[in-house]
């Protein structure tokens, strides 16, 4: 009984895993830019590789695999991010940086934005016939 | 499940292929083959348990370590470089 609860979760689990990998594939093959790209691949690497040794962890039960199969996930767990990073700021120190965001300070800073009291004043200046 | 398992790794790294050949800049030739590499971990894990041979998972962790110090070391060497010449761009 235990035995195919711990089956039909593991099946579960790679089946997971393979669909978050597909379509981070489909993704990395699809989108139109660098970093989006890295997108893609980046966030679905880390959760199928999760999805996929967790998986075969459930069939390896309590053994020497499975104590491998902890040390990989680790592994791939703390290089992927890392691998990820380094190749986001190489790529932003080569030809293919992104251009630099406007802060709201930059944004703000021809046009003074309309204030409460300046529209008050702008009013009484605009009636002062009326009183 | 665990041969659509392989079929699925083996479709993502023809795909992760693709990108390598078709890649317009240098990072995203490096991004496909840090995602090959990481596949190739899994597919070798997924072969132990299907073929019955758990020995095989040392290999998977030799080939984790050996593709993120390969990636690093790449990027290293591309990091103040221009992707396409090679002459050293000053920042």
């Amino acid at each position: 009984m235990i035995e195919q609860v711990v089956w039909l979760l593991s099946g579960c689990a790679l089946a997971l895993g393979c669909f978050f990998m597909l379509s981070g594939a489909v993704g990395l093959l699809r989108f139109p830019d660098f970093y989006t790209r890295m997108h893609a691949a980046g966030v679905t690497d880390t959760l199928a590789t999760f999805l996929i040794l967790g998986g075969l962890m459930l069939l390896a039960g309590w053994s020497l695999a499975l104590f491998k199969l902890g040390m990989i996930l680790l592994f791939l767990f703390f290089t992927g991010p890392v691998a990820s990073h380094a190749l986001a700021r190489a790529a932003q120190h080569s030809e293919w940086k992104l251009p630099a965001l406007k802060t709201r300070g930059e944004q703000g800073g021809a046009t003074e934005p309309p204030t409460a009291a300046a529209d008050v004043a702008e009013a009484d200046a605009l009636n002062t016939d009326r009183v | 499940m665990l041969a659509a398992t392989i079929i699925a790794l083996l479709v993502v790294m023809a795909m992760a292929l693709i990108r390598a050949l078709l890649g317009p800049s240098v990072y995203d030739r490096i991004l496909a083959v840090n995602v090959f590499g990481t596949k190739t971990v899994l597919l070798i894990a997924v072969i132990c348990f299907t073929f019955g041979k758990p020995e095989f998972l040392d290999i998977a962790l030799v080939y984790a370590l050996i593709n993120f110090v390969s990636v690093i070391g790449v990027l290293r060497y591309f990091e103040f470089r221009s992707g396409s010449g090679g002459e050293v761009m000053d920042d």
